[in-house]
C-alpha cells in the first residue's frame, strides 16, 4: 500500500537543489493599522519537513501562514519557494495549498466536487481529473461518500475532504491552519497519526499552525514557537521541551518548576544558584553565559523525585543531588500520571509529575505526608527571564 | 403530557391566524374581483351584473350564478391592446429587473465586505430613501429629467451634448424611476444572503487556483442564489403591476397592464374586464412564485 503510492511531482520537483531551502522565509513583517503582527521573521524549511508553527492566539502565526498562502501581502521580506520571490504572488498563482481552520468546504458542492476543483483550475484533463480524485477520495478513505454534500458530513468526515482537497493538487508545499482543532480528543489523536503518515508517504512539505503544545510535538520534526510576532525559538521537540531558550518558552511548552535566582556561585564546574524559594540549587553550567540579568532555575515536574526519605548517594560533589523537603499539599491523580504539589519547608511549591507504574497505589502519598523532593542537576536549566 | 397542555391554546390560535389573515385579506377580496371578472358591465350601481341579492331568494341567486360568464377574459385574449400590456409589463419587469440585479449585486456585496460598523452606516444608506414619500421622489425624477432639468444641464456644461435630450416620456426615463424605485429592494436580500456568507469560502477557491471571476461564479454567485431570487422575486412581482412611474415617466404610446387596468376601471368604468385583467396578472405571477418555492425546497432538501 505504501509503495504504490507514487512520490508526487511535487516531491520529486522539490529535492533540494544544493542544500537550498524549498521555502526561505526572509525578514518577514506584517502591520495591521498600528500592530505589527508579524516582526520579521527570517525561517528556512527543507523539503520534506513537518514544521510546526506553535503559539498563543495573536502571537502572528496565522497571519505568517496567511502571508505564506498569499491572503496577505508581507509589509517587508521575502518568502522564496524554491529560490523564487513569492511574496507579492497571489494565491491562485502559488503551487501551495491550504488546508483551512474550518475546513471552508464549499456547501454547494459534493465531496466529489470539493476534490475536483483545484484539479479543474489546473485544467487537468475530465479522465486524469477522475482518477485523481478516486485516488484522493480512497487516500483520506471517504469511498462511498463522494457524492453527499459537507453538511451531510461528520465533523471527522469533513476534516478529511478538507484534507484530500488540499492534497489533489499535489502542492509543493501543504499548509494547515489548525488542522484538527474541531475534532474531539480521541479523533484528533488518531487523525495526528494519519497525518503524520501521509506526509511521510507522500513526501510533501507540511507546515502546520497550531496553539497546541502537545499537538506540535507529536507531529512535526521541527517547531518555531512564535511571540509576539517574533520566532521565539525554532528547534526540534526534544530540544524544545528540554532546553527552551527562555523562561516563556519553557513556560508555554508543557509544565515546569521555576525558582527565581537571587545570587550564583561557582562550584568547580557546577553552578550554585541561590533561590528565595527553594534554597541554593546545584545545576549544570548552561550552554550561553547567564548575563546580567534575572534568571531562573527551571525544572520538569516529570524529572522531580519524590521519596519518603532523602536520596541516599549524596554528599559528594560530582553526584551532588538537589534535595527539597516538604510536605504534599495537593494529589491530582490523572490516570497514567499523579501530579503532587509539594510545600517546600523553604516556603516555595514544587510540582512532581509520578507515572503510575502499578494498579495498587502501595506507593502512592496522601497529603500533608512529609516528603523529599529530588532532582540531579543535569534535570534542571538556568533560564533568562 | 403536561407540557402538550402548556402549548395547547395559544399556539393552536397562533396557527390559525395566519390562516384567517389569508382568508380575510387575501381569499375574500380575491373573490369579489373574480366574481366582478365573471360578470357584465352594466350602467349601473355597482356597474355590474349580476349582483348576488342574498335576501333576493334562492331562485334569484340561482338565476345570477347562471348570468356568470368568461367572455371577459375570451376579450382580454383577443384583443391584442391586453396581449401587448402583458408582453409589454412583462418585458419592462425582466429587463428592469435584470439592471436591478446587474447594479444592485456589486452594491450588496461591496456592503457585506465593508468593516462592521460600516456595514450599518451603508444599510442606513440604502433605507433613507424610505423616508421620502415614494411619489414625491419620482416627482423629483420629472424634475431631474426635464427639458430644462439638472440631468440636461449637466450634460450641456460638460458638452457631452450640444441641446437637450429629450428624456421625459421615454422608456429610459421610465427604467431609471423604476430602478432607483426598487434598488433597496434588490440590495437588502442580496446584502443579507452575501454578509452571512464566510469570506473564508473565497479564499478556499483562490487557494485552490481559481482567478478572481472563477472565485466570483464558482463560489460566490452560487451561493448568494437564495438572496438574487428574493430580490429579483421582490422586485419583479411588483414591477410587473407597476402604474405610477411608467404613467408619470414613460410615454403614452404603450401601456403597462397596470395602466391598462387603471383605464378601465376608472376611464371606461369596466370593472369585469378590469377584473379579468388582474386575475390573469396574479396567474401570471403565480409562476414565479412557485418556481422561486421549487427551487427553495429543493435547496432544503440537499441542506439535510
Amino acid at each position: 500500500m505504501t509503495d504504490e503510492l507514487p512520490r508526487t511531482e511535487a516531491a520529486a520537483d522539490a529535492l533540494p537543489v544544493a542544500g537550498q531551502p524549498l521555502l526561505r522565509i526572509e525578514g518577514v513583517a506584517k502591520t495591521f493599522g498600528t500592530f505589527r503582527a508579524v516582526d520579521g521573521v527570517s525561517l528556512d524549511i527543507k523539503a520534506g519537513e513537518f514544521f510546526a508553527l506553535l503559539g498563543p492566539s495573536g502571537c502572528g502565526k496565522t497571519t505568517l501562514l496567511r502571508m505564506l498562502a498569499g491572503f496577505e501581502a508581507p509589509d517587508e521580506g521575502r518568502i522564496l519557494l524554491d529560490g523564487k520571490d513569492i511574496a507579492q504572488a497571489l494565491p491562485h498563482e502559488r503551487p501551495i495549498n491550504m488546508m483551512f481552520q474550518n475546513y471552508a468546504l464549499f456547501p454547494h458542492l459534493s465531496v466529489r466536487d470539493n476534490v475536483a476543483f483545484g484539479l479543474k483550475r489546473a485544467g487537468m484533463a475530465r479522465a486524469d481529473i477522475a482518477t485523481r480524485v478516486d485516488e484522493m477520495v480512497a487516500l483520506v478513505k471517504l469511498e462511498g461518500l463522494e457524492k453527499r454534500k459537507p453538511d451531510q458530513l461528520s465533523g471527522g468526515q469533513r476534516q478529511r475532504v478538507a484534507l484530500a482537497r488540499a492534497l489533489a493538487r499535489r502542492p509543493k508545499l501543504l499548509l494547515l491552519d489548525e488542522p484538527l482543532a474541531a475534532l474531539d480528543k480521541k479523533l484528533r489523536e488518531n487523525t495526528q497519526g494519519e497525518l503524520m503518515e501521509l506526509q511521510r508517504r507522500l513526501g510533501m512539505t507540511f507546515i502546520i499552525v497550531t496553539h497546541d503544545q502537545e499537538e506540535a510535538m507529536t507531529m512535526a520534526s521541527r517547531i518555531g514557537v512564535m511571540k509576539a510576532g517574533k520566532l521565539a525559538q525554532v528547534a526540534i521537540p526534544r530540544e524544545l521541551y528540554e532546553a527552551p531558550r527562555s523562561r516563556w518558552i519553557a513556560e508555554f511548552v508543557g509544565d515546569i518548576n521555576l525558582f527565581d535566582g537571587e545570587s550564583k556561585l561557582r562550584d568547580g564546574h557546577r553552578l550554585v544558584i541561590g533561590t528565595r524559594d527553594a534554597g541554593a540549587l546545584v545545576v549544570a553550567e548552561p550552554r550561553e553565559p547567564l548575563g546580567a540579568g534575572k534568571f531562573s532555575v527551571a525544572i520538569r515536574p516529570e524529572k522531580v523525585k519524590l521519596s519518603r526519605r532523602g536520596p541516599v548517594s549524596e554528599a559528594g560533589r560530582e553526584t551532588a543531588i538537589n534535595r527539597l523537603d516538604g510536605v504534599i499539599a495537593d494529589i491530582c491523580y490523572l490516570g497514567g500520571t499523579t501530579t503532587y504539589k509539594v510545600k517546600l519547608d523553604t516556603g516555595g511549591m514544587v510540582q512532581a509529575s509520578v507515572a503510575n507504574s502499578a494498579r495498587l497505589d502501595v506507593d502512592a502519598y496522601s497529603l500533608n505526608q512529609h516528603v523529599v523532593a529530588w532532582f540531579t542537576p543535569d534535570d534542571c536549566v538556568v533560564l533568562p527571564s | 403530557m403536561s407540557s402538550r397542555r402548556i402549548f395547547a391554546r395559544p399556539a393552536r390560535f397562533a396557527a390559525i391566524a395566519p390562516y384567517v389573515w389569508m382568508v380575510l385579506l387575501f381569499l375574500v377580496p380575491f373573490g369579489f374581483v373574480l366574481k366582478i371578472s365573471l360578470s357584465q358591465t352594466a350602467i349601473a350601481q355597482p356597474p355590474y351584473e349580476p349582483v348576488f341579492d342574498l335576501t333576493a331568494g334562492w331562485e334569484a341567486l340561482k338565476a345570477a350564478f347562471a348570468a356568470l360568464s368568461i367572455d371577459n377574459f375570451r376579450l382580454l385574449g383577443s384583443d391584442d391592446l391586453y396581449v401587448f400590456a402583458y408582453v409589454r409589463s412583462l418585458t419592462v419587469a425582466l429587463t428592469a429587473t435584470a439592471l436591478l440585479l446587474l447594479i444592485g449585486y456589486p452594491i450588496a456585496y461591496g456592503m457585506a465586505r465593508l468593516p462592521k460598523r460600516w456595514q450599518a452606516v451603508a444599510m442606513v444608506l440604502v433605507i433613507v430613501p424610505f423616508w421620502t414619500s415614494f411619489l414625491i421622489r419620482i416627482y423629483a425624477w420629472i424634475n431631474i429629467l426635464q427639458h430644462d432639468g439638472l440631468l440636461n444641464q449637466i450634460l450641456l456644461a460638460l458638452h457631452l451634448v450640444s441641446q437637450p435630450v429629450v428624456w421625459l416620456s421615454t422608456d429610459t426615463a421610465m427604467y431609471i424611476g423604476i430602478v432607483y424605485s426598487y434598488l433597496p429592494f434588490m440590495i437588502l436580500p442580496l446584502y443579507a444572503t452575501l454578509a452571512k456568507m464566510e469570506p473564508v469560502l473565497e479564499e478556499a477557491a483562490s487557494d485552490l487556483g481559481a482567478p478572481p471571476w472563477q472565485v466570483f461564479w464558482l463560489v460566490t454567485f452560487p451561493l448568494s442564489l437564495p438572496g438574487v431570487g428574493a430580490g429579483v422575486l421582490l422586485c419583479f412581482i411588483p414591477i410587473v403591476g407597476e402604474f405610477v412611474i411608467p404613467d408619470l415617466l414613460a410615454g403614452s404610446n404603450s401601456l403597462m397592464i397596470g395602466q391598462t387596468l387603471w383605464l378601465e376601471f376608472f376611464t371606461n368604468k369596466d370593472w369585469p374586464v378590469a377584473s379579468a385583467a388582474a386575475i390573469v396578472l396574479l396567474v401570471v405571477l403565480l409562476v414565479p412564485l412557485l418556481l422561486y418555492e421549487r427551487l427553495q425546497k429543493r435547496q432544503l432538501e440537499q441542506g439535510r
